[in-house]
């Protein structure tokens, strides 16, 4: 194994930024790293070894054990809970005689939870040696283990059908599906294959194009908005030797796939953005942060940038502009939500763990290796394309004012057309549930876990949708409003996902705790508010949850809610917006739980605890009463 | 002015707190003074024989005696005060805390090189102990505790000022030097 | 050009030289901004939340954001207070800090937060992790109990290559930072030593040496910590 592990470190010039490739080369050899593994690494990377450790362990996709000949990486967000996740996985485990977190006894199958891995139109789904498996049933699972233990490739197994669009393309083949069900500007299918590049480059000047994109007003659609024109004159402002372009594709947030969707079928067009972006910034260097649980479309990506670059659009002065010099590398993480975060992604980047960093100094004045680096979302990289080749106008003409243009949204969960919705900003959300074909709607997630969750109490009745924002990462708290909140920047603001729940979903036991279980598992860590408080405010919301609440328990969540705010980025920050925001909108679902007259309960169970030393010591209970 | 009524226990705690509570020294007359005692190891008075005023807590709670005496306070007292890091926090006996009870048996009766003769193997399951409880449990965490006096012990001053405080009902005094936690 | 800077901490006209933190800045007039993670010397790495701030209503830490002409910075208020206390208790239960039996205990840093913020007692349950202890080095002990992952050793403790000696290992609630087995194997007494001093809690111990300071001779016995700070105005 050291021979091949030089080989493969010397592939990266023993690059210790390139770390995680390394590691990804090593699993996709053997399956994990092992200790001696890391040694070799150490030297070959003169590093100390708990540095290499470092990485190798935060990442979830990597292991330090040896796993299985297949690795079955089942889904956990909670639409797949919704659509019978736990049939799947009792199925799974039974099939494969092992339990969720192991590796089977004969060495075939590791099973594993992962989360949100953008499929929630079609869940539950799981990843298995990087190819994906879509909407699940016991019956499926049986067949796909069936078959997997009689020898056929994972390839044989799975493709009854492949996917729709390009999903069927020879260099992805997957039995993913776009959902596309409504296209306005972003997808509408005229799109001509590098036009600006070819044409307009060319015409304008780097100033130019920055000035096209400021003039209409296009904010990054990863969720918090910020002016992409301006990111991109800041960029340009700073002096620096090399500049960077990085295409934030993590898409982590539970409950969007719009940024999978894009990749699938417009991937020219994001590229198309980066090297707009690239020009319009003086910017060489390129590079896509891509989800792991996106690998599927890594052969197929990297063919589209083979083609750009023999056709001179990426290389060196690309479409005959001089000195415009600027080529793109595909990134692949290892399962970790926080490296969408653009400076957590920026030090994964480098190949280290990805832990945000400290703000000031921001991406775009010191980001990937130093240099000034520009991060945008694969979805804004796109309609860049769109606003340089018909103009800031013609863009302004759709949207509201303060927000303009188009968003994909991902509809997922108590709907019957779960998928993509091209929407102008300003849609209300009671035309989100109508196109979607959601007529029982007690709540709905805007933004993911870190987002808005939205009541609809007896909509029919009252008429009106009783409306509030969860709390910024700001801190401010934004008054209840009525009736059809519209999706905007400045009412609304999303990332995108949209999920909806019907009034038979238990808000708290499902939704609220598979949330925070999220937020649990993804914390990078290092702030002491966000390694530590998820944790105890899920054991809080336990405890109000099996009936041994008391009404300073709501309290205490609310008070421990605006602790947290003092995190690091956006993943502390919002961690806690799952409960705060229930209790601000559903605070009737806490005070069923809670004892309207006991002040102080704290779950103590003589009988259990004293149940193990008992036993150990061979003697009955008896519990004497006071 | 009525004098008040003081309970005070130790649960799993090393009597160190009531100790340390002697060290008022001749503020003790002082104290008799403003105070009678009740249930206590102080005056050895084994029952409580009317409702208490201030009840102090030594020690966590690390079997089924601990939980019923606790519980027992709480009854009987108005106030109900942790003092000492064992009643906060479970103190040394919480080290224990982190293994498996079935580990700590084995090493106190069976394993251990200060064991000695055990040659049977006999584990205590004599029906008159107390049993004891998975892990050490501050108070707080079995019944409501109205104030805290942390320190191992607790400061002689701390404890000196938190009964003056609770007996005048005036406001209590926290110099620097009595809030510590060894 | 000139080089000060002024800007207002509570109310409080501070005087900084360009490039300085709010931190520093704080401290050079008078001003303690309660910090644990930040160590002088080392490039600052919000991980405690500490020194937390209030800046055009938004929460930063002090360590880590340079001071500017004109800011408005609320520090010493009862909503920041708050927050800070309630970072101290965090640690606390997150980990297991048995104070009476802890060689730093006096010379702690948590600790001494904790006294200066009058904690009695956290206001969230002691979770008793289960953690483990690492004395496989000939001179340290790394005592998992007590760490807060403050990673101002994984900063602090290098080689001569810049290799580090501590990292983190995992992420979220289950991180925890580790002492590399080799480099611990060798580690020089000086360097060995300087790991001990530069762990805020008692996390590093330096082997065979402990409780060296009678009680009422230790740091922060008798004042508070900042009020070094705060005296020299
Ligand atoms: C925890 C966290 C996760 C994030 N995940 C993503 C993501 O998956 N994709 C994305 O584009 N932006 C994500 N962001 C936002 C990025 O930090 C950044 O703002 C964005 O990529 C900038 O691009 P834009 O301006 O084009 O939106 C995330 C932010 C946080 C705090
Ligand atoms: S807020 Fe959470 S995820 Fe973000 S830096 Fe802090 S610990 Fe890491
Ligand atoms: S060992 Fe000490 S210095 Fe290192 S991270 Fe832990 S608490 Fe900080
Ligand atoms: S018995 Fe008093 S602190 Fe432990
Ligand atoms: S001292 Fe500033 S975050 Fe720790």
């Amino acid at each position: 194994m050291k021979d091949k592990i030089i080989k493969i470190t010397s592939r990266y010039q023993n690059d210790r930024h390139r770390l995680m490739d390394i590691l990804i080369d090593i699993h996709d050899l053997q399956g994990y790293v092992s200790d001696t593994d890391i040694e070799v690494l150490a030297q070959q990377l003169g590093m100390s070894e708990v540095e290499i450790n470092e990485t190798v362990t935060f990442y979830h996709f990597f292991s330090k054990k040896p796993r299985g000949k297949y690795n079955i990486f089942l889904n956990n967000s909670i639409t797949a809970f919704m659509r019978g996740r736990e049939k799947v996985k009792k199925t799974l485990e039974e099939e494969c005689g092992t339990k969720i977190g192991s590796v089977s006894p004969d060495g075939l199958f590791g099973l594993y939870s992962t989360s949100c891995m953008g499929m929630n139109d079609q869940g539950p789904s799981a990843i298995i040696n990087d190819k994906v498996f879509t909407n699940l049933t016991p019956y499926r699972v049986r067949k796909l283990i069936a078959d997997l233990k009689s020898g056929k490739t994972l390839d044989e197994a799975i493709y009854e059908s492949t996917g729709d669009g390009n999903n069927s393309d020879p260099d992805v083949r997957s039995m993913v599906f776009n959902n596309i069900r409504k296209r306005m500007i972003l997808l509408e299918r005229n799109y001509k294959k590098f036009e600006v590049i070819r044409n307009l480059l060319i015409k304008h000047s780097p100033d130019e194009i920055v000035g096209i994109v400021e003039e209409s007003n296009l904010r990054g659609r990863g969720g918090a908005g910020f002016p992409t024109g301006l990111k991109w004159r800041f960029g340009r402002r700073v002096e620096a030797d090399h500049r960077v372009i990085i295409c934030n594709a993590d898409e982590g947030e539970p409950g969007t796939f719009k940024d999978r969707v894009l990749l699938t079928e417009f991937p020219d067009l994001v590229f198309e953005g980066m090297v707009i972006a690239a020009y319009a910034t003086s910017a060489d260097i390129g590079l896509v942060y891509l989800r792991y649980e996106y690998r599927y479309l890594y052969k197929y990506l990297n063919r589209i940038l083979d083609e750009m670059r023999k056709q001179n659009l990426l290389g060196e002065n690309i479409a005959g502009v001089k000195h415009f010099n600027f080529d793109i590398r595909i990134q692949l993480g290892a399962g970790a939500y926080v490296c969408g975060e653009e400076s957590a992604l920026i030090e994964s980047l480098e190949g280290k763990r990805g832990e945000p960093r400290d703000k000031p100094p921001f991406p775009v004045q010191n980001g990937y290796l130093g240099y000034p680096t520009i991060v945008n979302n694969v979805e804004t990289l796109a309609a860049a394309v769109r606003i340089v080749k018909n103009g800031a106008d013609w863009f302004k003409g759709f949207g509201t004012t303060d927000s303009l243009g188009t968003k994909l949204l991902s509809v997922s969960g108590d709907c019957k057309f779960p998928g993509i919705y091209e929407v102008e900003w300003g849609t209300s959300i009671r035309e989100v549930m109508e196109m979607s074909g959601a007529d029982d709607v007690q709540a709905i997630q805007v933004g993911g876990p870190s987002g808005v969750m939205i009541s609809v109490k007896d909509i029919d009745s009252l008429g009106t949708t009783d409306l509030m924002k969860w709390y910024k990462p700001s801190g401010m708290m934004v008054a209840q409003k009525t009736f059809d909140r519209r999706l905007s920047y400045s009412d609304l603001p999303t990332g995108g996902s949209i999920m909806i729940f019907n009034s038979q979903r238990d808000l708290l036991n499902e939704v609220v705790m598979n949330f925070m279980d999220f937020f649990i598992e993804e914390s990078c860590g290092s702030c002491s508010t966000c390694r530590n408080l998820p944790f105890l405010m899920k054991k809080k919301l336990e405890k109000i949850v099996s009936g041994h609440g008391v009404r300073k328990d709501i309290d205490d969540l609310l008070n421990w809610g605006r602790i947290i705010k003092v995190s690091r980025c956006g993943l502390g920050q919002t961690a806690a917006n799952p409960v705060v925001s229930s209790i601000l909108n559903f605070r009737y679902l806490y005070e069923q739980h809670v004892k309207a007259m006991a002040d102080f309960d704290n779950v103590f169970d003589m009988e259990k605890s004293v149940e193990a030393a008992n036993n150990f010591v061979g003697r009955k209970t008896i519990l004497h009463h006071v | 002015m009525e004098k008040k009524i003081i309970a005070t226990t130790s649960l799993a705690g090393c009597f160190g707190c009531h100790m340390s509570f002697l060290d008022i020294d001749e503020r003790i007359l002082d104290l008799i003074e403003l105070v009678e005692f009740n249930k206590s190891p102080i005056d050895d008075i084994k029952n409580f024989t009317k409702q208490v005023d201030i009840g102090l807590i030594e020690g966590g709670c690390c079997n089924s005696e601990n939980i019923e005496l606790l519980k027992l306070f709480r009854e009987n007292c108005n106030i109900l005060v942790s003092f000492g890091e064992c009643a906060i926090m479970g103190g040394l006996p919480a080290l224990r805390n982190g293994i498996p009870i079935e580990e700590c048996l084995q090493e106190a009766y069976i394993d251990g090189p200060t064991v000695g003769e055990n040659k049977q193997k006999i584990l205590p399951n004599n029906e008159e102990l107390p049993m004891l409880l998975d892990k050490v449990y501050p108070c707080h965490e079995i019944v409501k505790i109205d104030y805290f006096l942390p320190g191992c012990p607790p400061r002689a001053e701390l404890i000196w000022n938190a009964l003056v405080a609770l007996v005048t009902g005036k406001e209590m005094e926290l110099p620097y030097e009595v809030v510590k936690f060894d | 050009m000139s080089t000060t800077i002024r800007f207002k901490i509570d109310g409080k006209e501070i005087i900084a030289e360009k490039g300085q933190t709010i931190v520093e800045a704080a401290k050079a007039n008078g001003v303690y901004i309660p910090t644990l993670c930040n160590f002088e010397g080392l490039p600052p790495k919000g991980c405690c939340r500490m020194c937390t701030v209030k800046l055009n209503k938004r929460y930063m830490t002090a360590c880590t954001t340079p001071a500017a002409d004109g800011m408005e910075v609320e520090s010493d208020t009862p909503e920041i207070n708050d927050f800070r206390k309630g970072i101290i208790e965090l640690l606390f239960v997150s980990g297991n800090h048995f104070c009476p039996a802890c060689e730093k205990s006096g010379n702690c840093e948590l600790q001494a937060l904790a006294y200066r913020f009058k904690m009695m007692v956290p206001r969230f349950p002691f979770l008793f992790p289960q953690k483990g202890l690492d004395a496989s080095s000939p001179k340290l002990i790394k005592e998992q109990n007590r760490c807060i992952m403050c990673k101002r050793c994984i900063k602090a403790i290098k080689d001569d290559e810049g290799r580090s000696y501590f990292a983190y290992q995992y992420r979220g609630n289950k991180l925890e930072v580790i002492l590399d087995k080799k480099l611990g194997k060798e580690i020089s007494d000086a360097l060995a030593r300087k790991a001990m001093d530069t762990c805020p809690v008692g996390s590093i111990i330096y082997k065979e040496l402990g409780y060296y300071q009678p009680i009422g001779k230790r740091k922060y016995d008798k004042e508070p910590i900042g009020s070094d700070i705060e005296v020299q105005q």
